[in-house]
């Protein structure tokens, strides 16, 4: 796939975008529908998404990961339409195409951190002897010793597990990142150096990435920034576009 | 992969999973060895006596003298004379007649005077006849027959001595010492309460009692003194022909010259077996309650857990798990735990059952056959296992539940 990096001239010679929504509406309950207007998200693009608490970024992301499924509107990923997936259809994508890392808790915590990588090679169904190439030269990537694999994840430090997280996010080469404020537990420092590693592996691995964060000192660390007022209005559908 | 996920998660919760892993342990081990010792009570029972078609003794409870002339249960309420016996031998519709006489014992076994017909007649489970492992029935006065089980637990080989305690306890303190028994003949295992008889001779019987003097000389010199028998305490009887039971019992019960009672044992024994058939619903209802109550500590384990494990549902979801693996998860969870607690349920109660069997053979007549591996034990696993599977469900549910609803944000 080439890529043509941050410049979207004209949408006609493009290839096909790694996320397109167009008119999606979702709502929890009755009264309170959010709505997402176009929205396009380049291959290869890092996106940095912001907005205040509440103001649908957790919504748009199990949108897109397709965990939650809208009640209208399309959401294209890679130029397959995942609204009309069925639901098997949508988890098998998810394994296979996409890589999440929450603000905490993103690794099952009982299991060892190998584990934790194998049961994601598992569910995505990818072949079990590409695992150890990659997962060493992702180990020294993210500064992980190699004595980690075997450590159940509850004794590891919480910037150790964000970044076995990321490890695990990665294993499976998926196309698309999604990421929700991973740093709010990590103090300032630590913060920089890992959206830093995080941007860097994605341009290694031309992965396309949504960063959720309200966290706007990590703003001028990105290229591109939506602010989700942009694209999500919760009073109507019409307004932005 | 997800054989490995459950087992680190049940380990990661190891002290409910194991708390609940007991409870299902003790509830499936109430259960099956109750199934186990109704199935196995009722073929020992039933097995214990075939072809006798009257058994007649000094009137008492039908139970009563069922279970002492037949289980060697409980003891003889009075005798009968020996004539009586002499008597019914010689009606025509007779065709053998076995007199027993009860009362002595041997290291708490009982001991039985009866004459050598006992071995030519007596048949138990499907009409088997008693079969001589060794040696050879009862010849002279002081020689005894002993079963498999008296041997077995005393150690007997052919030719030892033995000497006859007076009444039935496990411990007397009269014991006739002055007239020794030698082992002339084992029979073969039946399963049934011949087993833990010692076999003698009626006359011997007799001749115990006598006073110390003329015991000694007739031990000195056997044929010395002729003491007929004057008691016994019953007579089996095979007929000739089966309709002439009920004519021959009303004679029986109207005899003029002696007070007898004579019982038909399919009767005297479907009685005692719906005696014995109520407890055996209210242990059998006992047992399924336990096992209910465990389940319910089952789901309520899991159900609890579930909260917590929200969290984990949602990381699972995120890397494509569909719904159905999580549902899966929880429900395979739980039947691993209670298919641990069946196999160490059924351990335990195979030793168990070793343990008691002599206590349970002794006490209440009981041979139990230790194999548990029975179609009914596999059929009661299935409906264990099924049984959690269906409890697990709830808890899958809302698993599942959740799994769908999970949020990205954690």
């Amino acid at each position: 796939m080439t890529i043509k990096d941050k410049n979207p001239i004209d949408p006609q010679a493009q290839p096909t975008p790694a996320i397109e929504l167009n008119q999606v509406v979702h709502s929890y309950s009755k009264d309170s529908p959010l709505c997402f207007s176009k929205w396009t998200v380049e291959v290869g693009q890092q996106v940095f998404l912001y907005g205040d608490s509440g103001s649908g970024k957790s919504t748009l992301l199990n949108l897109l990961s397709g965990i939650l499924a809208p009640q209208q509107g399309s959401i294209k990923l890679f130029g397959n339409d995942i609204t009309k997936f069925s639901n098997r259809r949508r988890d098998r994508f998810r394994a296979e195409n996409i890589g999440v890392v929450f603000q905490q808790f993103n690794l099952i915590p009982y299991l060892s951190v190998a584990k934790n990588i194998e049961l994601a090679v598992y569910l995505a169904k990818s072949p079990k002897q590409k695992l150890s190439e990659p997962i060493l030269q992702l180990m020294a990537a993210l500064k992980l010793p190699n004595s980690i694999l075997n450590t159940p994840v509850a004794s590891l430090s919480v910037g150790q597990q964000q970044r076995v997280a990321i490890m695990r996010a990665f294993i499976n080469s998926p196309k698309l990142l999604l990421i929700d404020e991973p740093t709010s537990a990590l103090d300032n420092n630590a913060k920089q150096g890992f959206v830093t590693l995080l941007l860097e592996m994605c341009q290694t691995h031309n992965t396309s990435m949504v960063f959720v964060s309200h966290d706007t000192s990590l703003e001028p660390l990105f290229s591109l920034h939506t602010p989700i007022t942009a694209i999500c209005n919760a009073q109507t559908t019409e307004e932005v576009s | 992969m997800l054989t490995s996920i459950i087992w680190r998660s049940l380990i990661s919760r190891r002290k409910t999973v194991v708390l609940t892993f007991l409870s299902l342990v003790v509830s499936i081990s109430v259960l099956i060895s109750v199934e186990h010792i109704r199935s196995q009570a009722k073929e020992s029972f039933n097995r214990t006596i075939s072809g006798v078609d009257l058994i007649v003794g000094a009137p008492s409870g039908e139970l009563n003298l069922l279970l002492y002339s037949i289980f060697r249960m409980g003891s003889p309420t009075n005798n009968i004379n020996y004539d009586s016996f002499t008597m019914l031998k010689a009606n025509k519709s007779v065709a053998w007649a076995i007199p027993i006489s009860l009362g002595d014992s041997h290291h708490g076994f009982r001991v039985m005077g009866t004459n050598s017909d006992y071995f030519q007649y007596f048949k138990y489970a499907n009409k088997k006849a008693l079969d001589l492992a060794q040696g050879e029935v009862f010849d002279s006065p002081f020689e005894a027959v002993i079963g498999a089980d008296v041997a077995k637990t005393l150690g007997y080989k052919l030719g030892d001595k033995l000497v006859l305690s007076h009444g039935i306890g496990s411990t007397s303190f009269v014991h006739h010492e002055q007239a020794p028994f030698t082992v002339s003949g084992i029979i073969a295992a039946t399963g049934t309460p011949v087993d833990k008889t010692v076999h003698v001779n009626l006359a011997a019987i007799e001749a115990i009692h006598l006073p110390p003097a003329q015991l000694k000389e007739l031990v000195e010199d056997p044929h010395s003194h002729h003491h007929p028998t004057e008691k016994i305490t019953a007579v089996l009887l095979g007929l000739n022909n089966r309709f002439a039971t009920f004519t021959l019992q009303r004679h029986i019960n109207t005899y003029q010259d002696d007070r007898l009672m004579a019982v038909l044992p399919g009767v005297a024994m479907t009685q005692l077996w719906s005696l014995m058939g109520n407890i055996e619903t209210l242990l059998q209802v006992i047992g399924f309650l336990v096992l209910l109550a465990s389940l319910f500590g089952l789901a309520t384990m899991l159900l609890a857990t579930m909260n917590e494990r929200q969290k984990e549902i949602a990381v699972f979801r995120i890397l494509g798990a569909s719904p159905i693996f999580i549902l899966s998860l929880v429900i395979l969870e739980a039947l691993v735990i209670s298919f641990m607690a069946l196999i160490t349920a059924f351990i335990v109660v195979t030793f168990l059952l070793m343990g008691l069997e002599g206590w349970l053979t002794a006490e209440y007549g009981l041979f139990l056959n230790q194999n548990l591996f029975t179609q009914d034990s596999l059929n009661l696993s299935l409906i264990i296992l099924g049984a959690t599977g269906v409890t697990a469900l709830v808890p899958g549910i809302e698993a599942y539940k959740k799994a769908l609803h999970s949020q990205l944000s954690g």
